[in-house]
């Protein structure tokens, strides 16, 4: 089978997508795939076109990529491509709208799935209306430490912690570097989990354990050797069974289809949804290729599995 | 856009996570200080053609003539080519320690060519220093801000670093004669003090000569020694030159290091130390250690364009096309930065620094910096405990005079937004109207109790 890699692009997270890319390529020629990796500018529909692969595997992260860009073109040149839909990757990317639609299915069908209490603003909002004289307001409702983060974005970039008041501006500044949608979001103290989703399996809860400094530092998390992942996640079975079922519920929630990576936080209230990645990363560090191994799958049989998912797309049920 | 090549052969499988974890168990401890961070997949962008970088810290090599370099590389080729394609000695050709002896005479020092090793580029001789001087937990101490390319070096041999800020006039010896004081008084010896006395890397300032004889003064008086790292002494741009911390001393206790990179070839990687004997005798053999020798072939290069003897006259020019960029980001700065930046105007070198206000954070400022195509260096980089992060390094050698103006054109912008929006949330309003006129904004360093 022709497979295209798309790969790189212009996102922040392009030096993550071109390690992915690259492992994907590997994997795929010793699967007996004949690749084309392609570094996506501005000739990649003609590249598609001319080229003609049988399929895509989109190895895209951030913006561009994940959210929806990438995947709406092949949809129109009807080559199938792994992952999620448009639609899905527009929903995760985006963290209000993704939270959103978390409410939503709530409101259809309460099944106890919880994000935490968040406002969202748009540039506009402070630039033209005002907005900053809501803030203290919306900081009595969540309380400090409040997370600041960008609407959309990856790898935690721009996410910062204000504990108080006097924070929040340089937190906002920051946060609105990376999107010209922030959300200020209640901050729930709790393990930080991952569970990847395979098609409609979860597979093996991950969880990020700081080593040091603290927990508001999260440049820690992308220095190895600060964080270490535990796989699978030491945790009873009720709170193994709440955390598979938020994540899945999730993944419903949003529509996903083929893969994707859901971030919860484990408080003493049960899970709390974080945010959904589309295209998790699939480098050798990454939690889905690690949790995929837990579970007994090579990083071959994973791509593999990948394949056959984007050629056989599961209904979401 | 630029493509990735087909592989020509298929690469090794990659190991998967588990084997990552069984290699883990094996890395040397020092390996756990060797960082990679989000800001390093974030510079992976600047290497795409449509960006502007301002972040490297190259030296312009597009006005070296070609037909110079395939003169001179025929000529070896024709008469020299056994020897130029053998091993060589571990301390460096003799011939390339006489091109080192007359660059070092141009700024006044005259070592005894058998204190000098010639180095796989500047690099290597802090690395071999490093490897020489440091075992773990060994306080070294350095600039504030400092080479951002020191750091990892320094901290892969697990030194304990600590960095003296620097003002307009480069590392405060005073605070230094302070710092020196509190560590002895808990029973603590520096190894070595770091610094780029001249037209640092990445502040742009020049130590004065007064803190110049201080610093030696103190490494004479306390038996410390003192590395000088001088890639830039000879790219000076205005004002008087200074001598260099070696010649003051004499070389007892300043360990110095140069290199063609920034006045021929960073490509050549052909650097230099030059030290005490019986520190050389260590770092030669940390040296043999290393690599055997450095490559033959570039010192016959550098043999051969020393001997057409115009050096000198391709140094000069290049102190042309750089004073020109300095001036023209200097205006650009100017022209483009807010009331509140402040930045160096450097009388050489490679680099000027700027400070934005406190509630700029130049990481994040870089991600929106590149959405609008421009790079440049977020000053943390320059710190190991997270300071500088209202700070960025500019380098205006590598790009040209339109590409000058038209970068920190960018940066000034998504700059003003950022103080737009800190306006707007915290009611403090910006000036609206530009700078008025070049007002000087030449104070690099906020002073002590400044907010």
């Amino acid at each position: 089978m022709k497979v295209a890699v798309l790969k790189g692009g212009r996102s922040l997270e392009r030096g993550v997508s071109l390690r992915s890319g690259a492992r994907v390529e590997d994997a795929l020629g010793r699967l007996g795939h004949e690749v084309l990796p392609i570094d996506v500018g501005a000739d990649l529909v003609k590249r598609l076109v001319a080229e003609r692969p049988d399929l895509a595997f989109v190895a895209m992260h951030g913006v561009g990529g994940e959210d929806g860009t990438v995947q709406e073109l092949l949809e129109i040149l009807g080559i199938p491509f792994t992952g999620p839909s448009a639609a899905a990757c527009a929903r995760c990317m985006d963290k209000v709208q993704a939270k959103d639609a978390i409410e939503d299915a709530q409101r259809e069908e309460p099944s106890g799935l919880k994000t935490p209490h968040w406002f969202a603003f748009n540039q506009t909002a402070f630039r033209e209306f005002g907005a900053a004289d809501a803030l203290g307001r919306l900081e009595e409702t969540l309380g400090f430490p409040l997370v600041v983060k960008p609407s959309r974005g990856g790898s935690s970039l721009g996410v910062r912690f204000a504990r108080s008041a006097g924070e929040v501006p340089q937190a906002l500044v920051s946060a609105f570097s990376y999107d010209d949608r922030v959300l200020l979001e209640r901050f729930v103290d709790g393990r930080e989990l991952a569970v990847s989703i395979l098609g409609d399996q979860p597979l093996p809860i991950v969880e990020a354990i700081l080593l040091e400094g603290d927990r508001y530092d999260f440049e820690a998390r992308y220095e190895i050797g600060r964080t270490r992942f535990d796989v699978p996640a030491d945790l009873t079975p009720e709170e193994e069974r709440a955390v598979t079922e938020a994540a899945l519920g999730t993944y419903r929630a949003l529509g996903c289809t083929g893969f994707a990576r859901i971030d919860l936080i484990l408080g003493e209230d049960g899970p709390w949804l974080l945010e959904a990645n589309a295209i998790p990363g699939l480098t050798d560090t990454s939690l889905l290729p690690q949790a995929a191994e837990a579970a007994g799958l090579s990083f071959e049989e994973l791509v593999e599995r990948i394949l056959d998912l984007a050629l056989t797309p599961q209904g979401v049920s | 856009m630029a493509e990735v090549p087909e592989p020509t052969h298929r690469r090794r499988s990659h190991a998967g996570t588990r084997d990552l974890e069984r290699y883990a168990g094996l890395f040397a401890e020092r390996t756990g200080v060797m960082r990679s961070s989000a800001m390093r997949d974030l510079m992976a962008i600047t290497a795409r053609p449509e960006v502007i970088s301002l972040a490297g810290g190259l030296p312009d090599t597009s006005t070296f003539p070609p037909q110079s370099f395939a003169a001179q590389m025929t000529r070896i080729a024709q008469e020299s080519a056994a020897k130029a394609l053998q091993y060589g000695p571990t301390e460096g050709f003799e011939e390339t320690k006489d091109c080192i002896l007359e660059v070092m005479g141009a700024e006044g020092m005259l070592p005894d060519p058998d204190d000098i090793i010639v180095t796989t580029g500047g690099q290597q001789a802090i690395d071999l220093v490093c490897k020489t001087l440091i075992d773990p937990g060994d306080v070294v101490i350095c600039e504030a801000p400092t080479y951002p390319g020191a750091i990892p070096t320094l901290c892969s041999y697990q030194a304990d670093v600590v960095q003296v800020e620097c003002d307009e006039d480069g590392m405060q010896v005073e605070l230094l004669e302070q710092l020196l004081d509190d560590l002895r008084a808990q029973g603590r010896r520096p190894k070595f003090i770091y610094s780029v006395p001249s037209f640092q890397n990445p502040a742009g300032v020049t130590m004065s000569l007064e803190r110049r004889r201080r610093l030696v003064e103190l490494a004479r008086s306390q038996e410390l020694l003192v590395v000088e790292d001088n890639p830039y002494g000879l790219l000076r741009y205005g004002g008087e030159p200074m001598p260099p911390l070696y010649q003051l001393d004499g070389g007892d206790f300043v360990i110095y290091l140069g290199t063609f990179s920034k006045i021929l070839s960073p490509g050549i990687r052909l650097g230099w130390a030059v030290a005490p004997p019986p520190v050389m005798e260590k770092i030669v053999l940390g040296k043999q250690a290393a690599d055997l020798c450095t490559s033959t072939l570039t010192q016959y290069f550098v043999r051969e364009y020393f001997a057409e003897r115009r050096w000198q006259r391709y140094v000069d020019d290049l102190v042309e096309i750089y004073r020109r960029r300095r001036d023209v980001m200097v205006e650009a700065l100017r022209d483009n930065f807010p009331a509140e930046a402040t930045w160096t105007e450097p009388e050489g070198g490679l680099f000027i620094w700027a400070t934005l206000p406190d509630y700029i954070d130049t990481s994040d400022l870089l991600a929106k910096a590149l959405r609008a195509d421009v790079a440049f260096v977020p000053g943390q980089a320059a710190y190991v405990d997270g300071r500088g992060s209202h700070s960025m390094r500019l380098n205006f050698s590598g790009v040209n005079e339109d590409e000058i103006r038209e970068g920190v054109r960018r940066i000034g912008k998504v700059i003003a937004e950022q103080v737009e929006l800190y306006g707007a949330l915290t009611g403090e309003r910006p000036l609206p109207e530009p700078r008025q006129e070049a007002a000087p904004n030449v104070v690099p360093f906020r002073k002590a109790g400044e907010a």
